[in-house]
């Protein structure tokens, strides 16, 4: 027999009385608004929040990346110095300074959001790059991940993560680290998606 | 000590933990930690008023899916092979380690990248690798601290919360060539980041574990910290998941439930920094699946033990665990430690680890702050009655028992006894009580020992009110 045919009689002979499949309730009653509760929960897991820029995108990325060799951008909105679309293998993208993404939606509660192959580009752009900027439409926040998990969005894309504020680590001492393996910083900056 | 694991040699837990004890710093420090993150725990849960709610949820959907597992391993191999994965079944540990080497030498890979994961650490997988002459790297920190240390983890968490950064400015100057002397944190991590780097990018493979498998789409879903675990599974052309059966859920719905709790029970933060769904190999990338039994299938049957398998490897029971906070992980001498590691690791080997059991106070604070709801304290319980019928209890906790189940079992020769004891112990000189052979007297002062009873105190007190 097979392994697996074998796992799966052994599993069935364990005898175990059928138990019921609870529904799961949405748990969306009396929450914050979602604008303020992402803000805060961003702010919380390390991320910065950034109105949509007087100045431009341009003129802001210019600003708050001064320096940055390589921005290696996945959104119309602003060109960088390396477009995605350009690129196909994904350790071509180790000396990015900055990524620049959309994201499709963003959860209120956990201050997170939603990123997938298609957002990408290609999907090493959002761990290789040293610093990750996140273009975000303030209309598309939901309030909780019971809201997140019911998208349809899950089930097509091939990976897709709820990305939460940069990487982090506080295995030494339990001192934080924000920029362990991944982005050393991720900032999410409002700005509705062209219609 | 990391070698005993795979031995069938018995594990000695006081033995153990006397190692850990012996150094002030390091307890102290641990037991202020783990504290620590049982609190940042409390106040999430605290924040959240259908926590319990959620407890009940969590628990009744790994009820469900355990009692119908092979219907939903079988979806799961159903979606995922149709999305394009290869999926594989191992029956044990060895089952796993060949068809994993076999992925790899079928492809020339010389170096795996690697997340954490405690199943590929139950696979003592990595020396298997090794001496088939793949470089494999551990690229969480706390992991990386303990292979580079040739130590197993020691939390499920947060591998290397044992020690301090002194100890790890030690590990990384011996090995990836830090500066000894310098023990800040933020230093040493920049020193792990920038010596792993580089194996992300020419690796042949990466390697994750899984905290969550979903039926319903085949997905794989990882929830970690430092982005090492998006990094393996997007930086290699080859991509392979280690997968416990007991993972899987049934839809993508139920993951709001466990995911708004895996984090804040373990390290008390709202979420992972990710929390990554693996459905489909990226265009010109390639994904394999494990799906591993090694044991569990076994622990389904067991009609007292079956409740474990909900595990879903949070963490909490360790963190508020007193015996676990003041002997630390590597005194278990078994891949899982602290309150889970007790009852998990006797259904591996029962006589290897029958101490096990025993390192717990039950106080029953694991029950009340597992996510899933398992009876933790009541399965240690369990236990220690198996091993006691089984007669694998040591001839000296044997022989007290004994003369303690005489002592409790007549109100007079106890009455006799304890207020004997009382008074004795306020009379003792410090050096009786506080000696080597006294394991009470171990970090820790002894309390004030009462005047009187409480069989003397009612009876002064209470009994001719009641009476008249």
């Amino acid at each position: 027999m097979s392994s697996r045919d074998a796992i799966l009689s052994k599993l069935r002979a364990a005898g175990r009385v059928p138990e019921p499949l609870p529904e799961v309730p949405l748990f969306d009653e009396g929450l914050p608004p979602v604008l303020d509760q992402f803000k805060a929960s961003l702010a919380r897991m390390g991320g910065q929040w950034v109105d949509a820029p007087a100045e431009g995108l341009d003129a802001w990325l210019g600003q708050r990346f001064a320096g940055a060799q390589v921005v290696c951008s996945a959104v119309p909105e602003t060109m960088g110095t390396l477009r995605i679309a350009t690129v196909t293998d994904p350790r071509a993208l180790e000396n990015v300074d900055v990524g620049i993404v959309r994201a499709r939606f963003a959860v209120a509660e956990t201050g997170s959001v939603w990123l997938s192959e298609a957002e990408y580009g290609v999907n090493s752009l959002g761990y290789l790059a040293q610093h990750l900027v996140v273009l975000l439409d303030p209309a598309a926040i939901l309030p909780n991940l019971h809201h997140a998990y019911r998208q349809a969005a899950f089930a097509d894309a091939r990976y897709c993560a709820l990305v939460t504020g940069p990487s982090a680590t506080a295995d030494i001492e339990g001192v934080l680290i924000r920029g362990a393996q991944g982005v050393r910083t991720l900032t999410v900056v409002a700005l509705a998606t062209p219609r | 000590m990391a070698n005993d694991i795979f031995t069938d040699k018995k594990v000695d837990h006081v033995k153990g933990s006397r190692q850990f004890i012996a150094d002030e710093p390091h307890i102290a420090f641990h037991d202020k930690r783990l504290w620590t993150l049982r609190e940042l725990r409390d106040k999430e849960a605290h924040g959240i008023p259908e926590w319990e709610q959620l407890r009940e949820l969590a628990s009744a959907i790994k009820s469900h899916t355990l009692t119908h597992l092979a219907d939903y391993l079988e979806e799961f191999e159903r979606n995922a092979t149709a999305n394009g994965v290869t999926v594989h079944w191992a029956k044990d540990a060895a089952e796993h380690n060949r068809i994993v080497h076999e992925i790899l030498a079928a492809r020339g890979v010389e170096t795996l990248v690697k997340s954490k994961s405690m199943l590929t650490e139950e696979c003592n997988m990595r020396p298997y690798l090794e001496e088939r002459g793949i470089t494999v790297v551990e690229t969480d920190l706390g992991e990386r601290i303990q292979q580079l240390d040739d130590e197993p983890p020691t939390h499920i968490v947060v591998p290397a919360v044992h020690k301090l950064a002194k100890d790890v400015a030690e590990v990384f100057a011996d090995t990836i060539g830090t500066d000894r002397h310098n023990a800040d944190p933020h230093y040493l991590a920049e020193g792990m980041r920038q010596d792993t780097r580089p194996y992300f990018i020419k690796a042949g493979a990466g390697m994750t574990g899984c905290n969550f498998a979903v039926a319903e789409t085949g997905t794989v879903v990882t929830c970690t910290n430092e982005g090492n675990a998006d990094l393996s599974g997007n930086v290699p052309p080859l991509y392979i998941a280690s997968i416990g059966i007991e993972k899987l859920i049934p839809k993508m719905e139920h993951l709001g439930v466990f995911i708004r709790m895996l984090s804040r029970s373990a390290l008390g933060s709202p979420i992972t920094q990710y929390t990554s769904h693996f459905r489909a190999p990226r265009a010109g990338g390639e994904s394999h699946f494990i799906l591993v039994d090694n044991g569990r299938s076994d622990r389904l049957a067991m009609d007292d033990f079956w409740y474990s398998l909900k595990c879903i490897r949070c963490g909490a029971c360790m963190n508020t665990c007193p015996v676990y906070r003041r002997s630390g992980g590597l005194s278990y001498g078994g891949v899982y430690a602290g309150p889970i590691g007790a009852i998990i690791n006797p259904t591996f080997d029962l006589k290897k680890y029958s101490a096990l059991p025993f390192a717990s106070t039950l106080n029953g604070s694991c029950s009340n702050v597992c996510p899933v709801k398992i009876n933790i304290h009541e399965q240690i319980y369990k236990w220690r009655q198996i091993v006691v019928e089984q007669g694998q209890v040591s001839f000296v906790k044997k022989e007290s028992m004994k003369l303690a189940g005489k002592l409790l079992a007549d109100p007079k020769r106890y009455r006799a006894w304890s207020s004997g004891a009382g008074k004795a112990l306020a009379k003792l000189p410090r050096a009786f009580l506080y000696n080597p052979f006294n394991a009470w007297g171990k970090q820790r002062e002894l309390p004030e020992p009462p005047k009187q009873t409480f069989h003397q105190w009612y009876a002064a007190n209470r009994k001719p009110e009641t009476e008249a």
